[in-house]
């Protein structure tokens, strides 16, 4: 009979190799899964995972959304990772990058059609200060009523996508749009619009961003006080306590991070790829996100790689859909096995198998 | 010849990466007390629960008078006349004496029947009990008694005790003793487990000494000194820590009429605490558990802060005063619970140092953590604590026992602390690394520091310290030197108002 041993100390082989084999285990039963549905597995995994890449007719369309893609999925995962590893679950991240938007994109757009270099600066700005404050809500009924975060950031997701909804309908609604809802295009205003900054390449600043948090979360990590007591609080509360860790200051600062790179997530889509802020511009980049995070092992640089692979598997899928009339939705569940083959393949961190006569 | 009740042969039992027992074979007689000793994981409770059908051994077999004897659960043995009590009670608090008793039994008579049965036996074996009342309300010796009148009740043919004496005060283990022997004296057997010698050398028959799951020897330990039995439980002779002769000193710790809520709805509050701790002086604190030990600790660590009353270190005043700060004034301290508390059980070593000795080693500059100097004094640490691992990066939950306890001690008393307290030092630690704990403290001692040890381990307490008091119910009895106590004045000290009386003990 096989069982499960714990491990005297995890393994530091299996912390980098799980996630290799989560995304090998994947591609097999996403085989499995394309050709129960008729297509022809090599061939579809080919289109998901190659020709984005590599195909000489969609590659240099393909190649540039990568980053493009990539980009708001390492901000938003950066920042959740530092709540995860204190066990602060921030589980709302897809409200506080709609808030960022609105407020950024609201802020840029109150200054339309004046040009300035200063517009720009100032929507990211109110863009990382609207996502901060939309999580701060959840931090201060924590802190002063104990709720749990989980729920009111996740509740906080549908109040910021029905204030989404009503703005682009009412406030922010293009006033020469015809009807139309949705807010000027963000994109064709000089002044706020987040362009590829090397053509071809799909690096715009949310990208810069985006590298900049990957080496700021990895410094806060290994050198600063700040990411040991985020560890430390995730791994034994009570040591924490004894250590003389404020656990308030935790919540507020995990929170806080993730609030703000979620929401110059938000400004960034919003100037750049999605150009407009309508109902539907967030395609749920918050909660992919949460896969990322973990699929990234919490490490800012695995975090990155992840992100990289998603975007991908986004960018696939659709060409996929695109060649071989793949349904959405088993793209989407192609996403979800492989946080779900991650995850149990994470018990061979601490666990061994082995053989034992019965 | 005696006749033998129940034979055990070859009893073998392993875990994951543990032998718990290996061919493990003894006799327990009939009317006999038959002690099992040996350290904090030499496999004892694993083979009482082999007997009690709790745990299925991998190989060996055992018999029943004569009768091959394969429990396959607790019920089945207690229907072969086998019933233990175990070192954790398992009773409804918010159930009465008698409700309690009738939910362990097969076929329970109606209410009033079986409280006047329960009256009669506790009576009759000296450990008197009022059936109705409420478990909650009664003293963890008197709980004990709900215990062993349930077992008594089965008219069991032996009668297994899980250190049974490690909740109660000196009295209460007069008392127990009384009430073990007069059921020996019905023919019936005991197996009496734990761990300390003059207990079993006043109250056993035969002994058999068990070490890292292997049986040592089977002997008399009347006719073994304490010597010779702690030997063969661990295996080599044991360095007894030395007691020199100290200056005490001024005050350097006082605590005033400190009043505090518990950390938890099932914790104890304190009331009314006075204290003061001397320069050069080993204040030793004892008591039953649970009785504020942990509020204490949490108290002097600034985990909680005192409602009323001032803690004064020398001339300042500390009683709001965070965990860090009193790092930074030299107040360390060391919580009971190892993995969790005291120490990250997944992070390493390295990282474990700097969870409290970030403030006085200046391991952090400006936020910015120095690895260099935090692995350097992590390797100090280990090197003066003889820490058995194989690397500083080992994660804390990877070293034994003893090991990470003379870590987490090692880790404050190399700090120099000005006052140290300490929560259990050597609780669950093997003999050899609780002798050098405490001599460690000693040591610290020696150096002029101030020591406030809390722990269970009344031995412990009075072979370290020079004044005692005790915990009782969130209050401090009055603190004596430890050289002039008698035993009775520490049951006393320890049992507060709720002290079972003597006069129980009598028939």
């Amino acid at each position: 009979m096989l069982s499960f041993e714990k491990r005297p100390q995890p393994s530091k082989f299996w912390i980098i190799f799980t996630p290799i084999l989560a995304v090998i285990l994947t591609l097999i039963a996403g085989a499995i899964l394309f050709s129960t549905l008729g297509k022809p597995p090599l061939e579809s995994l080919k289109i998901i995972f190659w020709d984005p890449l590599f195909h000489p007719n969609y590659a240099a369309y393909s190649r540039p959304q990568l980053l493009i893609k990539a980009g708001p999925l390492i901000l938003i995962a950066i920042g959740l990772s530092f709540g995860f590893k204190a066990g602060v679950w921030n589980i709302g991240a897809e409200g506080q990058y709609i808030i960022g938007a609105v407020i950024g994109g609201g802020v840029a757009l109150a200054f339309y059609p004046y040009e300035s270099i200063i517009v720009f600066p100032l929507a990211v700005l109110f863009g990382a200060i609207g996502g901060f404050l939309w999580a701060m809500i959840p931090v201060v009924l924590r802190i002063y009523f104990k709720t749990n975060e989980i729920l009111v950031s996740l509740m906080l997701v549908y109040v910021a996508e029905s204030i989404l909804i009503s703005v682009s309908q009412g406030l922010l609604r293009n006033p020469e749009g015809m009807g139309f809802p949705g807010s000027r295009n963000l994109n064709q205003y000089a002044s706020s619009a987040n362009n590829e900054l090397i053509t071809g390449t799909g690096l715009h600043w949310g990208v810069i961003f985006a590298l900049i948090s990957v080496i700021f979360a990895y410094f806060i990590f290994q050198k600063h006080t700040l990411g040991y007591q985020v560890k430390l609080t995730g791994e034994a509360p009570k040591a924490a306590k004894f250590a003389g860790v404020n656990p308030n200051l935790i919540v507020f600062f995990c929170l806080g991070i993730s609030g703000t790179l979620a929401g110059l997530a938000g400004i960034f889509e919003v100037t750049g790829q999605a150009g407009q802020i309508t109902s539907s511009f967030n395609s749920g980049y918050g909660f992919t996100a949460i896969i990322v995070a973990f699929l990234g092992r919490l490490h800012p640089v695995g975090i990155l790689l992840a992100a990289l692979l998603m975007a991908l598997t986004y960018i696939g899928g659709e060409l996929a859909q695109f060649q071989l009339q793949l349904p959405a939705a088993s793209i989407q569940l192609f996403q979800g096995m492989l946080l779900f083959f991650l995850l149990a393949a994470d018990i061979l961190v601490n666990y061994r198998v082995s053989r034992k006569r019965s | 010849m005696t006749k033998k009740l129940l034979e055990l042969e070859g009893i073998s039992k392993s875990y994951p990466g543990v032998i718990a027992n290996s061919d493990v074979s003894f006799d327990i007689n009939v009317g006999e007390v038959h002690a099992l000793l040996g350290e904090n994981g030499a496999g004892k409770s694993t083979l009482v629960k082999t007997i009690y059908g709790l745990v299925k051994p991998d190989n060996g077999r055992m018999s029943l008078n004569g009768k091959h004897y394969v429990p396959g659960s607790p019920s089945e043995a207690r229907k072969a006349g086998i019933a233990m009590v175990f070192q954790h009670f398992s009773l409804f608090e918010a159930l009465s004496v008698a409700e309690n008793i009738s939910l362990g039994m097969e076929s329970p008579p109606n209410q009033r029947d079986l409280a006047k049965k329960i009256k009669s036996v506790s009576n009759s074996y000296g450990l008197p009990l009022e059936p109705g009342k409420t478990v909650g309300s009664l003293s963890a010796g008197e709980r004990q008694r709900v215990e062993i009148v349930r077992c008594l009740l089965q008219e069991p043919k032996l009668l297994i005790m899980d250190e049974p004496t490690s909740v109660l005060t000196p009295q209460e283990v007069q008392i127990l003793f009384e009430t073990l022997r007069k059921i020996k004296s019905e023919g019936r057997s005991i197996l009496y487990i734990s761990h300390k010698l003059e207990e079993i050398r006043k109250l056993c028959d035969t002994a058999t000494i068990l070490r890292l799951g292997k049986k040592v020897e089977t002997c008399t330990p009347s006719k073994t000194s304490s010597n010779e039995l702690a030997e063969m439980m661990v295996g080599s002779s044991i360095q007894i820590p030395q007691q020199k002769k100290r200056e005490i000193g001024n005050i350097l710790l006082s605590l005033e009429n400190i009043v505090s809520k518990s950390i938890n709805t099932f914790g104890t509050s304190l009331s009314n605490l006075t204290l003061d701790l001397h320069a050069g002086e080993i204040f030793g604190v004892g008591g039953v558990a649970g009785n504020g030990q942990d509020e204490l600790l949490s108290i002097l660590s600034g985990e909680l802060i005192a409602e009323s009353g001032q803690i004064k270190l020398e001339d300042r005043i500390i009683t709001a005063d965070k965990p860090r700060t009193r790092r930074e004034l030299c107040v360390l301290s060391a919580p009971e619970e190892r993995l969790g508390h005291s120490a990250a059980p997944n992070m390493s070593l390295v990282e474990n140092t700097l969870m409290t000795a970030s403030q006085s080693q200046h391991l952090v500059s400006k936020g910015f953590i120095d690895w260099e100097k935090t692995r350097a004094f992590t390797e100090k640490i280990i090197e003066e604590f003889d820490v058995r691992t194989p690397s500083i990066e080992n994660v804390a939950r990877s070293l034994s026992g003893g090991n990470l306890q003379k870590f987490v001690i090692g880790r404050e008393i190399q700090q120099e602390p000005k006052v140290f307290v300490v929560n259990q030092p050597t609780w669950g630690v093997d003999a050899a690394a609780a002798a050098s704990i405490r001599q460690a403290i000693l040591t610290l001692a020696d150096n002029g520091a101030a020591i406030l040890i809390i722990s269970q381990d009344l031995d412990e307490l009075l072979e370290i310290s020079d004044r005692f008091a005790a915990l009782n119910e969130g209050k401090l009895s009055d603190a004596l030197p430890t050289r002039d106590l008698t035993v009775d004045q520490i049951g006393l000290m320890m049992g507060g108002k709720r002290n079972l009386e003597l006069s129980d003990a009598k028939f």
